[in-house]
């Protein structure tokens, strides 16, 4: 597939911080493609250097295989992680506004059904929880048909329910075959809702891929998990494969059966035993040696 | 045009269905109105305020009383009109060695009285004149309409564009195809039509009541109040381009606005006051459009009487917009 968009050696730097340091990636059309990382990442940073928001200390961004112009606006959809809509007009009345900025319009019976806003349309913008006012943003961002859809964070601060109603709204959009570009630091989310991956950490790109290929890449078993106790007597023999966490430690294991065996030969109590395969958070802690949410 | 149109609704609607800022902009004038006219209605002035055209010579006695106070005209017509409306008592022409008094004035006889009493007074001649009374409300509605205008246009349009800068409104207006140009133009627009509308009601309401004096058109003063807003909303842009701080911009916005309350004459005439405050209250938008006002509605002043004022809202105008448009930015 062609790519749409492309960020060729974008940087940006703040005074004495380096925001954003030469990275380049490219974005396949129809993908969603998750930028991941914890807080202070980067990301946002980058995603609106992408949307022609902050303009970048150098490098530049590609759309459609040319420089961001002044049709861009009209061929993209933007969410961004934090914003106010004007007080004392309703959802309806918001996304009137916002389809009469664009010439191409979308029909607005069809943004309502796909972001669930039947029921909310008369409300004031100054009424809405925190799952509605993101479902009236992703709404905001389809009102002109876009070909890309930027979404930076659009679920930090929702309750797990919201985010999940959200996921599905996002899949509906993948449906449509839109190119998504997703930015979050919930690994979960990027693993159900992104095809490509890009980690970011202290403004680099430390790994990219589709999140399945990254993890047998770096992962070739799965980990067994024990509360930790003072009382909590390993056998040696685990040697290195053992990490500690805060208040449990990890067991890396390449066959649960003959790990398991091995707890049990050796008398220890398996209460509060879990099992999980490798996940993108353990990836991070991995690449980086910190965890994403510290 | 459709986004402009859509960007002028949205704010009108804001600004519409907040009933409490609403009111208050309706309310505050009509308060203000009302409040001076009833302070300053009851009882004359102590002072006889006498105006003076021409050369002296050697100072009258008369006018050194302590209880009369002298205005200098430099047109004899201007003075005249200000006895003919009981704005000042008396007027003493020392080019021809006349004084003119209203013949309904009250205050204007009994000045006229100390006045005979003098000795110098048999050098001079004395002209009636004739003509309605202007009350202190008549003088002061342009003020009071005028001073809510500016609070209005500067407070309304240039705040209202912080807050959406501090709190991303202008940021999420900017990932969309519209042009800084058309939202300026449309916060103007809709901050035009509003305040005209708040200024039309709070007009006609204390004039069922109070029953204004308008010896002028009221195209006249519609035109130079569209003028007035125009330029004080455009005054609050140079202020909202690129401030981001709401309390910033209170502060420098305050800044202007306090002088302009004082020294433009909305309260006060600025006649006696000395010739450089009255020089410096020139560059103050509020001054030109209460002068021309009064100028309008109490001397029936037609656009050529008032083209100073007219000449210098639209210079005024031009430069703050264009400031505005090249200081201004989303974030």
């Amino acid at each position: 597939m062609a790519s749409i968009l492309l960020v060729e050696d974008l940087t940006k730097r703040y005074k004495n911080v380096l925001a954003v340091d030469n990275i380049s990636f490219e974005i396949e059309e129809g993908l969603c493609f998750g930028l991941l990382g914890p807080n202070g990442a980067g990301k946002t940073t980058t995603v609106e250097m992408m949307e022609g928001i902050l303009k970048p200390s150098s490098g530049r961004t590609f759309f459609q295989g040319k420089p961001i112009g002044s049709h861009f606006y009209e061929r993209v959809g933007i969410q961004f992680q934090s914003t106010a809509l004007q007080d004392f007009i309703t959802v309806e009345e918001t996304l009137k506004l916002f389809s009469a900025l664009y010439e191409i319009k979308r029909d607005m019976a069809e943004i309502v059904e796909i972001c669930n806003l039947q029921d909310i349309l008369k409300r004031d913008n100054r009424k809405l929880s925190g799952g509605q006012r993101q479902r009236l943003l992703l709404g905001l961002a389809l009102v002109n048909d876009p070909v890309v859809v930027f979404l930076d964070e659009p679920t930090t601060g929702l309750d797990p329910q919201a985010r999940r109603n959200f996921w599905a709204l996002v899949e509906k959009i993948k449906g449509e075959g839109k190119t998504i570009l997703l930015t979050t630091h919930y690994m979960e989310e990027a693993e159900i809702l992104c095809e490509e991956v890009a980690i970011m950490d202290q403004g680099r790109i430390i790994a990219r891929d589709a999140p399945k290929k990254l993890l047998s890449e770096n992962f070739d078993g799965i980990f067994v998990r024990l509360p930790w106790s003072e009382n909590l007597e390993l056998p040696e023999s685990l040697g290195e494969n053992v990490s500690r966490g805060k208040d449990y430690i990890e067991i890396h294991s390449r066959d649960v059966d003959d790990t398991l065996h091995h707890l049990i030969h050796n008398g220890m109590h398996l209460d509060g035993l879990s099992i999980h395969s490798p996940n993108l958070e353990d990836l991070f802690l991995k690449l980086t040696g910190s965890s994403l949410r510290s | 045009m459709q986004r402009f149109l859509a960007l002028v609704h949205a704010r009108n609607m804001e600004f519409v269905r907040d009933r409490g800022n609403l009111l208050w902009n309706l309310l505050f004038p009509i308060f203000l109105v009302f409040g001076f006219s009833f302070a300053f209605s009851g009882g004359e002035n102590e002072l006889f305020r006498v105006g003076i055209y021409g050369d002296q010579g050697s100072r009258l006695s008369f006018l050194e009383e302590p209880y009369v106070k002298t205005v200098n005209y430099e047109k004899l017509s201007l003075a005249l009109n200000k006895v003919s409306h009981h704005q000042i008592d008396m007027v003493i022409n020392f080019e021809t060695n006349e004084y003119f008094i209203n013949e309904s004035s009250t205050n204007g006889s009994v000045a006229e009285r100390i006045f005979l009493a003098s000795e110098e007074s048999t050098d001079f001649e004395h002209r009636f004149l004739s003509g309605k009374p202007i009350r202190y409300v008549d003088w002061f509605v342009p003020g009071a309409i005028g001073a809510n205008m500016m609070f209005s246009c500067i407070f309304g349009a240039g705040w209202i564009i912080v807050r959406y800068r501090r709190n991303g409104v202008l940021k999420r207006l900017k990932a969309t195809p519209v042009h800084a140009f058309e939202f300026v133009a449309a916060q103007l627009a809709s901050r035009l039509s509003l305040v005209l509308f708040v200024s039309a009601i709070v007009y006609a309401g204390t004039n069922l009541f109070l029953k204004f004096v308008m010896e002028g058109s009221y195209l006249n003063l519609l035109l130079i109040t569209i003028l007035a807003i125009v330029c004080m909303i455009s005054l609050g842009l140079v202020f909202a381009s690129r401030i981001k701080s709401e309390e910033l911009a209170g502060g420098l916005m305050n800044i202007v606005i306090w002088p302009m309350m004082a020294f433009s004459g909305v309260f006060f005439s600025l006649e006696g006051a000395p010739v450089a405050l009255q020089k410096a209250s020139r560059i103050f938008p509020l001054t030109h459009y209460i002068e021309a006002g009064r100028a309008i509605m109490l001397d029936g002043a037609r656009l050529a009487d008032i083209s100073t004022n007219l000449i210098a809202l639209v210079g005024m105008s031009a430069l703050f917009l264009l400031m505005s448009s090249l200081f201004f930015r989303w974030e």
